[in-house]
């Protein structure tokens, strides 16, 4: 894995997320209730909806523009609406948040 | 150690036991062994589609609802055309017919019910057929051939359907029906003649007041004989005369039965370990033939065996339409009317239209219609809301679409509309897509059509629309949801449950909340979240610690998201009234961030379009600055008081309908409401305000204000109810204060004030805000202290710092 320090997991808040700018695009790093990490492509497979900006439940985040609840850990939509926001690598060590931001893979 | 699972055995292979295991693995996947017994050799399908398989308009492979993989992949051992002919209660076990014993913990009897066959001569006859399964169906079809004869026994709905189905199969058909007009336990005696009509005209013949003595034929039936002697030839007979629950195997189990299988609020029979659901209980006396009680019995039979141990099963309020592709016709309640209720009459005979309503203390009993059936479900809704109709009682039999519905017009007669025709205006959504996906995606529910097709997810405004295309497509067993329906998938608590259970049990926080309440998820969901994070805003002022993360984003960030992810800003401008020097600040501001679009909104304020994240706490320092607060024009709070200019310049105006305005906004501005909430002050009955389209409206006259209540100008146009008159500004903000805080407390989140005055009725808003003085004055202090703690400019706070990871990158990398 391609590891690149964002941050540390404390910068994100409890069903939160941030964005981490990149030259592939926004990808939104989300924490859970459970201090969970997940990474996703910031665009909603629906309009492109900004899911950073969603509200986080479970391992689920609800897109702020139409409502489409989309999977953490594969970046399905879940059904019944059906598509993928590509998910990426990212994992908490000692504290640390590092992206991979070169695992950019559909899992849908 | 492994655990043993649970063995359930279901005995039924039909809608209501498979839908009980459904809910059941729903809950808990791996804590039972499953068994099922099946009479029928097919899988289970929709029996509520054996009409049109009969007509022609569907197979039966289309009805199939879960097809043999369901069973294998869910592990579930399945026994197809083995009929179960014992219940050993002492050594739990089951046995069929030829000599399968399956042994369980817990035993569910799903076996329906039976077709009524009368008990006159010849009935054994061939080709006399009953009208309950697919086998049924098939030897119908069997027999019908173009010109035969074929007689239905019977004029209620199933009687009906399948005289029709036999209808558009070429057959000659007539109808046999024991009373005056068809349909008599769902239609008086005007709608059954509207319908006997109109099925006369597509080639049904009636035979009513008629009782049947004696099918004639030897070997074959031939024909029917009447009690008053005349005699009528047939080649097939169908009876359908009613059904009859099953309870043949319960009762030889001993277990107590009436006219069905006797069950308690949980679905459990006298024998707790065996549960029963479907067309062959009897709970609270009642027995139910339609697929939407018997769902909710599936899910509390669920609940109970998955030892959630919560949900009670209250009995369900039905309603009726009948699936005769082009006759419209709805019938709920109690439509006979007895001393002391009221009838209220429409008929149209030109225009085929039909409509009687019958109320009871105010309160809608009955509802039967012929022709234009669209508003049912309204009529249905507040049926079993229990609305006082009081106010609205000149208005109501001509529907709730007398009003302007934006989207859709006024349209009408959802059955008559092609296929093409534009249901949901806001996802665009064709009426043919909605009946394909209820047929293909089998769906049952409204909220299932609109997961799946999303019509009438967005806006609303067809939802009534969507219903009737719903009720048509399933026919007959139709019936709406229950009234009382959980927040969320996450609970079984209801909106009206929840705030009074957090007073009273003094919930503080969400996890509080949640698990106290047994919440199914660990952090619930968007749905559920924003709500309790307002039910506890609501409860508890000055106490309660917003939540930000069960905030929608809007509310979160304080600015309203754009479909490209940017937000609109709208700075407060009190009571509409503005400066030069406030114009020159919002423009420099406007021209220094660049801003792509500036707005006047309908609210009598200046929008900002397409600022990025990053840029709001800026911008909000420099409005700041500037003077302005944060405009709330993104949340579920007071938005605007929109104002005329009233006696300070109008030559009309009676008061100083401005400097009111902007004292209102002082006073209300910041507070958090179930949904959005808008006021207005028109400075005399011009009205140029628009104050009776407003959540609160005030209308000045010479002698005091008109307060108005529960307008909308939105995707349902809405006039106010006229609350009461006033005589002083200080009554305006007090009443004005105390109807909010009923509004706050009283309200389910997310409803505007006009649909929740609908639901509670006027008269319950005067009785609180009119009537009670001592009640009002402590709903209005309520207000003002909870206002000491909301009055706090979140944009201020914004800007000095909080919360600014909201509006940061976490990272930048090349």
């Amino acid at each position: 894995m391609n590891r690149t320090r964002i941050g540390k997991l404390e910068d994100i808040p409890r069903q939160g997320s941030r964005i981490v700018n990149t030259e592939h695009g926004e990808i939104a790093v989300f924490r859970t209730v459970g201090d969970q990490v997940f990474a996703l492509n910031n665009r909603c497979p629906h309009k492109g909806g900004p899911l950073a900006q969603g509200i986080v439940h479970g391992q689920r985040v609800t897109c702020p523009l139409h409502s489409w609840v989309i999977d953490l850990a594969s970046g399905a939509a879940v059904a019944p609406d059906s598509g993928c926001a590509h998910r990426y690598d990212v994992l908490v060590e000692d504290g640390v948040l590092f992206l991979d931001p070169e695992s950019r893979e559909c899992k849908a | 150690m492994t655990k043993t699972k649970m063995r359930l055995v279901v005995i039924g292979n039909g809608m209501a036991g498979i839908r009980t295991i459904e809910e059941l693995l729903k809950m808990s996947a791996d804590e039972f062994d499953i068994t099922v017994f099946g009479a029928e050799p097919q899988p289970n399908y929709n029996r509520i589609l054996l009409s049109p398989v009969l007509s022609g308009e569907m197979k039966f492979q289309d009805t199939v609802l879960n097809d043999w993989r369901w069973y294998e992949e869910n592990h579930i051992t399945l026994h197809t055309g083995k009929t179960v002919t014992k219940i050993d209660r002492v050594r739990c076990t089951v046995e069929t017919d030829d000599g399968i014993v399956a042994p369980y913990d817990r035993l569910l009897i799903a076996t329906g019910s039976n077709p009524i066959m009368l008990p006159v001569p010849g009935i054994n006859l061939p080709g006399v057929l009953g009208y309950r399964s697919i086998a049924d169906v098939e030897k119908m079809l069997a027999a019908a051939r173009p010109g035969k004869r074929a007689v239905v026994i019977g004029g209620g709905l199933l009687g009906l359907e399948a005289a029709n189905g036999l209808s558009l199969r070429g057959m000659d058909v007539s109808v046999v029906h024991l009373c005056e007009w068809p349909m008599e336990r769902q239609l008086d005696k005007v709608g059954g003649g509207l319908l006997k009509e109109a099925l006369e005209k597509r080639g049904l013949k009636f035979y009513l007041s008629r009782q049947t003595d004696a099918i004639l034929g030897e070997g074959a039936v031939t024909g029917l004989r009447f009690k008053d002697g005349e005699e009528i030839v047939a080649d097939l007979v169908v009876m359908s005369a009613g059904i009859r629950p099953n309870i043949a195997l319960a009762k030889s189990a001993g277990i107590h039965c009436e006219r069905g299988i006797v069950v308690s609020d949980t679905m459990q029979t006298y024998d707790p370990k065996i549960y029963s659901v479907g067309e062959c209980v009897q709970h609270r006396g009642q027995t139910y033939g339609l697929v939407a009680p018997l769902f909710e019995q599936a899910k509390v039979a669920a609940n109970h065996l998955a030892r959630y141990g919560r949900m009670r099963y209250e009995g369900s309020s039905v309603s009726t339409k009948l699936k005769v592709t082009g006759i419209d016709l709805f019938s709920a309640g109690d439509f006979n009317p007895v001393a002391g209720d009221d009838e209220l009459l429409l008929q149209d005979a030109a225009r085929g239209v039909y409509k009687k309503l019958v109320l009871r203390d105010n309160k809608l009993r009955g509802a039967v219609m012929y022709g234009d059936t669209v508003d049912g479900p309204w009529y249905f809704q507040m049926m079993r809301d229990g609305t006082d109709v009081s106010e609205m009682r000149e208005h109501l039999l001509f529907g709730q679409t007398h009003l302007g519905d934006s989207g859709h017009g006024a349209k009408a007669g959802v059955m008559s509309m092609p296929d093409t025709a534009e249901i949901c205006g806001c996802n665009g959504v064709c009426k043919g897509t909605i009946v394909n996906a209820i047929i293909d995606k089998k769906l049952f529910t409204l909220d299932e059509v609109r997961a799946h097709t999303k019509a009438s997810a967005s806006c609303g405004s067809c939802t009534g629309l969507v219903e009737a295309i719903l009720a048509n497509t399933l026919g007959g067993d139709y019936s709406a949801k229950p009234s009382k329906k959980p927040i969320c998938g996450c609970t079984e608590y209801a909106h009206q449950d929840m705030y009074k259970t957090i007073r009273e049990r003094s919930l503080k926080t969400i996890p509080e909340v949640m698990q106290a309440l047994e919440w199914k998820t660990t952090d619930g969901c968007h749905v559920c979240r924003p709500a309790l994070n307002y039910y506890l805003l609501a409860a508890w002022p000055g106490e309660y610690v917003d939540d930000s993360r069960s905030r929608f984003i809007n509310e979160r960030v304080h600015a309203n998201i754009q479909k490209d992810g940017t937000y609109s800003v709208i700075p407060r401008i009190w009571g509409g009234v503005t400066s030069p020097a406030e114009l020159r600040s919002i423009a420099e501001i406007a021209e220094r961030h660049q801003v792509p679009t500036v707005h006047i909104t309908g609210g009598q304020r200046i929008g900002l379009y397409g600022i990025t994240k990053e840029n709001l706490p800026k911008m909000w320092a420099e409005l700041v600055e500037a003077g302005f607060v944060s405009g709330h024009a993104y949340g579920k709070s007071l938005r605007t008081v929109k104002t005329c200019v009233g006696s300070e310049w109008c030559r009309f105006g009676t008061q100083d309908s401005t400097g009111l305005g902007i004292k209102v906004e002082q006073m209300t501005w910041g507070s958090w409401t179930p949904h959005k909430f808008k006021i207005a002050v028109s400075g005399c009955p011009r009205n140029c305000a628009e104050a009776t389209i407003k959540d609160f409206g005030v209308v000045c006259v010479d002698s005091g204000y008109e307060l108005h209540v529960g307008g909308n100008g939105g995707v349902k146009v809405r006039v106010t109810d006229f609350l009461c008159k006033v005589a002083s500004e200080a009554e305006v903000l007090e009443y004005c204060g105390a109807f909010m805080q009923l509004y706050r407390e009283d309200a389910h989140y997310l409803d505007r004030t006009a649909p929740w005055i609908e639901r509670v009725g006027l008269p319950y808003i005067k009785r609180h805000i009119v009537d009670d003085a001592e009640g009002r004055a402590e709903l209005y202090a309520r207000f003002l202290k909870s206002q000491q703690y909301s009055q706090d400019d979140p944009w201020r706070e914004r800007a000095q710092g909080k919360d600014a990871h909201e509006y940061t990158a976490l990272a930048t990398i090349a």
